[in-house]
């Protein structure tokens, strides 16, 4: 029974570490579709871009890893302006399968290149942090898994700071809320847009340096950007909240279902179980926990 | 003279090919079409029958996306699902191969009314998000169902034999697939000339008021999916036959993407706009290939990178189109057309 219970339990706390990276990213993801309505499928390329350039400044460059961790952000925060502006600014007021179909070739163009400049191997992070699993409340848990946990909770919060407090993050609001009205105010709307590109590859490419550091770097980081609309959907597609809430339960049902069905199915489960879930919360809530329920007029 | 086309009948008014221009020059292509593998390059050949393939499946897309207005991020699914029930039903079962292409269709499209289900309570963004699900939940069970499928090692097809002709080489089957196609586009082009092609488009244009007067919802959605479905098990059935062998790998989300981008660029909405996309982007990737060779011996590198330069060209293509040609090649052909039919006197 004990040995269960810790198993059960080691499954929740993967669960938290992997859910808080999904959180992150899911932050990253409602913030797009909230200011500029654009699902972006491009979402787990820029993280896979962040984790990349990261990598390539410490390890080719030789940049200490904070400093390399800081530039990365500052890359960030420029691609996603400079993204915004060539290939999404055109795109404003074209139909839905339009702008779904650009942010996926956005996201081809972005894989391709990367795996002109890097190739398709795995490649590992200089160790910054120690093996040795710390003994946390009868858990082992990695000192990486911790410091991930930590850091992501630490971003929300943030970023939850910044919507509440910074002016921007209120223009943000009130642009989500209602464009027209933003604009009426004197909100620079096309700058809001912008803002929220940039924001939004900062987060996912934090998100891709902890995953870096978790499992490695490779082609495959790109897969979490899919693993993402699950997470949205759950928490409601324009709700902050319920992204993180949303990244958080994904992460940790990923995992349970895993540790319990792929020993009967045969493995795998852990990609497929979201999606699973992701067509039940469609049928049933398809307007997820915290999403704002659409009422349309003729 | 009129200067112009002026219709005095609805008869002719409805006619799919309305000038005798247009009619001798679709006489003239289907003449082509007829006799290309008596001098053509088997490697053309090879070009000439996957485009044929795609043209079946990519109009079955259309009909849901461009003409229904239900996006669909999960094609290259029911294109498995049609290629492993014909391949299943042909080795398995024993049936003919006139047997197996219409069961194989017809599991695709009901498992496509299954995944269809969810457009009747979302659209737009959620229902892409339904059918992306549907794409991974296909590739997990093709996967890992292995007693059916053979998993990841994948399953042998035979040549289809046609009440004893078999179609081994590429200029057999090449005649085979243009019967499919051109099935398929006269089929795509005719549905919407008829009472449930209209309820579709009305359903793509506002689905509110399409209910209103009258066109169920319910019915016309999974009709659509149902027939999109139909189109791209056939498509996929027909392209187990053709290369032999078939594997999960065939038809991963990529295969999706790649129909959405072939009727975005051709035009969605638009038939012809479909033939021309699906040409467009199987001739593109095939002349990169061809380029890489020459350039082999130049940039050593160019060959092992080709993969990448092949998705980045790709997918530039499609964003070039969507910002400059939003309407795709169809919108393309429809100027040059409206400029030459006047000239040279156009004003």
């Amino acid at each position: 029974m004990t040995e269960n219970l810790a198993f059960f339990s080691q499954l929740i706390v993967t669960g938290l570490v992997l859910g808080s990276v999904y959180a992150l990213v899911a932050l990253g993801f409602v913030l797009i579709y909230k200011s500029t309505s654009v699902l972006n499928f491009a979402q787990g390329e820029l993280l896979m871009l962040g984790a990349y350039i990261c990598l390539a400044l410490t390890i080719q460059a030789h940049i200490p890893f904070v400093w390399s961790f800081l530039l990365t952000l500052a890359f960030s925060f420029a691609f996603g302006l400079l993204v915004e502006r060539t290939i999404l600014r055109p795109m404003i007021g074209e139909s839905i399968i339009s702008v779904i179909m650009i942010t996926i070739a956005l996201s081809t163009v972005m894989r391709s290149i990367i795996q002109i400049i890097w190739g398709t191997e795995t490649k590992v992070f200089p160790q910054i942090f120690s093996d040795e699993p710390i003994y946390f409340l009868g858990l082992f848990v990695a000192e990486i898994h911790l410091f991930s946990l930590g850091f992501a909770v630490i971003c929300v919060a943030m970023f939850g700071l910044f919507f509440k407090f910074s002016s921007a993050g209120l223009a943000m609001r009130v642009t989500a809320f209602d464009q027209q009205v933003a604009q009426t105010m004197g909100i620079n709307i096309k700058r809001i847009f912008a803002l929220a590109w940039a924001i939004s590859a900062i987060v996912s490419s934090i998100g891709g340096i902890i995953l870096g550091n978790i499992n490695g770097i490779s082609n495959e980081l790109a897969a979490m950007g899919l693993k993402v609309f699950p997470c949205v959907i759950l928490g409601g597609l324009d709700s902050i909240i319920g992204a993180i809430v949303g990244g958080f339960m994904i992460g940790i049902l990923e995992n349970i279902a895993g540790g319990y069905l792929d020993p009967i199915l045969g493995g795998g489960v852990k990609e497929l179980a979201p999606f699973v879930f992701l067509i039940i919360i469609l049928m049933i809530k398809p307007y997820g926990l915290f999403g704002k329920k659409l009422i349309e007029r003729l | 003279m009129p200067c112009g086309l002026f219709h005095t009948r609805y008869r002719t008014d409805e006619r799919v090919f309305q000038t005798i221009w247009v009619r001798s020059w679709i006489a003239g292509l289907g003449l082509f079409v007829l006799l290309l593998p008596f001098f053509a390059s088997g490697y053309i050949l090879y070009v000439a029958n996957t485009i044929f393939i795609f043209i079946v499946g990519a109009i079955g897309l259309n009909i849901l996306t461009g003409f229904t207005g239900q996006i669909s991020i999960g094609h290259g699914a029911f294109v498995a699902i049609g290629a492993y029930s014909s391949a299943i039903i042909t080795t398995k079962l024993n049936l003919p191969f006139w047997l197996a292409m219409p069961a194989g269709g017809l599991s695709a499209a009901l498992i496509g009314m299954v995944f269809g289900i969810p457009s009747l309570r979302v659209k737009g963004l959620y229902l892409a998000i339904a059918t992306l699900a549907a794409q991974f939940i296909t590739d997990y069970t093709i996967v890992h169902w292995e007693s059916l499928t053979n998993g990841i090692t994948g399953m042998f097809v035979p040549s289809p034999d046609l009440f004893g002709f078999v179609f081994d080489s590429d200029r057999k089957y090449y005649y085979l697939l243009l019967v499919f196609a051109a099935v398929a586009v006269v089929s795509g082009r005719n549905l919407f000339r008829t009472r449930i092609g209209r309820a579709l488009i009305a359903v793509r244009d506002r689905d509110i008021a399409a209910e209103l007067i009258g066109i169920s919802l319910f019915k016309y959605k999974l009709l659509a999916f149902a027939l999109s479905s139909f189109y791209a098990g056939i498509a996929g059935g027909l392209w187990g036959f053709y290369t032999n062998v078939i594997t999960p790998e065939h038809f991963t989300i990529v295969v999706s993407i790649d129909y959405l981008a072939m009727i975005i660029v051709g035009g969605l909405g638009s038939i012809l706009g479909t033939i021309f996309g699906v040409i467009f982007m199987t001739v593109l990737p095939e002349l990169l290939t061809t380029l890489s060779l020459i350039l082999k011996d130049t940039f050593g590198q160019i060959t092992t990178l080709l993969s990448a330069i092949k998705g980045m060209v790709f997918a530039v293509t499609v964003i070039l189109f969507l910002i400059l040609e939003p309407e795709g090649l169809a919108e393309i052909w429809r100027r040059v057309k409206a400029y030459w039919r006047l000239w040279p006197f156009s004003y």
